[in-house]
């Protein structure tokens, strides 16, 4: 039997990702041969189609690149896709009045504890 | 060279059971009575089928079910389950059209059928969780086409009233036709005044819920020539795929339709002001004004104009999805295969008081999961041959 390839030793990309937020840490990942960052994460770089990524911690920094708010019986929150400083966007919810959050608007990451842990923006300058 | 496959491939036959309120009907029922008045249209029957192509919300293995039921298995000799949401369909002609030419079939059928509505909230869709949006609780898939819409609007001064032109035009063309479910008076303060669902999104420009059926039969066009019915010819075809999940669209305000859309014209070899008339997938208000800048019958940016402008409602510059779309006719759940049914009436002449003067060429246009996958089809009367 050949041997496993040692490149692709341990824990997936997807459990490191939650392993580091259980630990309070919101990682993105980093391609060492092109230099792109990458979430959510993967094996292969999306970018160069490398094979090569290390998990780093993210800036945190972010913008709104658009806002919704979803209403039900049970009220209003918000979902929001975030476009992190390093590039990459994800989806994610801005605390506070749901209604008040506006696309451009500079936010910052936080993991919020909880089964599962989640990573939440809240606006910059905000309480 | 994909040239050589203009119009060598022709929809010789349509199935449509018009049954959107149908307790007590499978989605396999409503799918084979649409493939047996489909094959019945253009004098075939099912025991000519030797290819299948088919996609179901609640099913992995749809190929598998549909050959079992309908008496498929035997002669099949193509079958292709691809499922990309509601532009599966249209994959599948494109896959249906490759197998037809090179010979390894000679009669596909490509056939949709659901109970959506009347199963209500015990239809249960095939898992495919989504861990890095679930957490935020998304309403799918409306919020998805909400975010696409706010940032229309943030790019490009889209407005709600814009939108709202969008539902009412495919109210106006529904009054036209009477297979279509919603055919009452709307008004702009109705749509407005609609309950807010996921911001700027409301009830009213969200697509029905209901049940349906529809089914398409495709052979070489010379084979068509012989058949019951004036063959609808496919002149081009195209299929893109961007993401999965929305907050991995590339851009918001543009779709993979801007990809699909120049495929399928080129293989036609037309341009896109040779379009007489167009169906263009209308899960949300937003979907048809983005395919209408995406596909280019307007500028990006363009289509809130374009569609205030009254240019695809009744009367307008441009009919589009004239049997009163997703929002007014129709919506089993995947809708793409009913886009093809009212391009192929069109072409035929056969839709009545709706029907488009003159219309040669038409265009069906068809959108799955949330922006995620995007098909076109350009449609051909015999003399665009
Ligand atoms: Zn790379």
């Amino acid at each position: 039997m050949m041997p496993e390839d040692p490149r692709f030793d341990g824990p997936g990309p997807d459990a490191r990702w939650q392993a580091a937020l259980s630990e309070g840490v919101f990682t993105i990942q980093h391609c060492d041969a092109c230099g792109a960052a990458q979430f959510p994460p993967a094996v292969t770089c999306r970018a160069c189609h490398g094979g090569a990524l290390s998990m780093v911690s993210a800036s945190g920094k972010g913008a709104v690149y658009s806002t919704t708010t979803v209403r039900s019986r049970e009220g209003a929150h918000n979902v929001s896709i975030i476009e992190l400083a390093e590039g990459p966007r994800m989806m994610a919810s801005v605390e506070g009045d749901p209604e008040a959050v506006r696309i451009g608007q500079a936010v910052t990451a936080r993991v919020a504890p909880g089964e599962p842990p989640m990573v939440v923006f809240a606006a910059e300058g905000a309480e | 060279m994909t040239d050589g496959l203009r119009g060598k491939v022709a929809i010789a036959g349509i199935g449509n059971t018009r049954r959107w309120h149908a307790p007590g009907r499978s989605a396999y029922d409503q799918l084979e009575e649409a493939s047996f008045l489909a094959l019945e249209d253009c004098g075939l029957t099912l025991g000519d089928v030797d290819a299948l192509y088919c996609a179901h919300s609640t099913s992995g293995l749809p190929v598998l079910n549909v050959a079992e039921r309908l008496g498929l298995g035997p002669n099949l000799r193509h079958a292709d389950g691809t499922m990309v949401g509601g532009a599966s369909f249209l994959f599948h002609m494109r896959s249906a059209v490759s197998a037809l030419n090179a010979g390894q079939c000679d009669v596909a059928l490509i056939c949709y059928g659901s109970n959506q509505a009347s199963a209500g909230g015990r239809l249960v869709p095939m898992p495919d969780p989504q861990p890095y949006e679930a957490p935020y609780k998304p309403r799918y898939p409306i919020s998805s086409y909400a975010l696409a819409a706010a940032r229309h609007m943030h790019s490009y001064g889209t407005t709600r009233e814009q939108l709202a032109e969008v539902a009412l035009a495919a109210r106006a063309w529904a009054q036209m036709n009477p297979d279509a479910q919603e055919r009452g008076p709307l008004t702009l303060g109705d749509v407005l005044g609609a309950r807010m669902v996921s911001d700027p999104l409301s009830k009213a420009d969200c697509c029905l819920v209901t049940d349906g059926g529809a089914a398409l039969v495709l052979t070489r066009g010379d084979r068509a020539r012989d058949l019951a019915r004036p063959p609808v010819h496919i002149l081009g075809t195209g299929v893109a795929v961007s993401h999965r999940q929305i907050a991995q669209m590339p851009d918001l305000t543009t779709s993979a339709a801007a990809i699909s859309g120049p495929a399928a014209l080129r293989e036609a070899g037309l341009g896109i002001k040779d379009v007489d008339h167009a169906m263009l997938y209308d899960a949300f208000t937003i979907c048809t004004l983005m395919f209408l800048e995406d596909l280019g019958f307007c500028a990006k940016g363009e289509g809130g104009d374009f569609v205030a402008s009254g240019a695809i409602a009744p009367g307008g510059a441009l009919p589009v999805n004239t049997n009163g779309g997703g929002l007014s006719c129709n919506h089993p759940g995947m809708y793409g295969l009913f886009t093809v049914l009212e391009a192929v009436t069109q072409l035929r002449g056969d839709a009545g008081a709706r029907q488009v003067a003159g219309a040669e060429v038409a265009l069906a246009h068809a959108n799955g999961g949330v922006l995620s996958s995007q098909a076109t089809a350009i449609l051909g009367t015999a003399a665009t041959i």
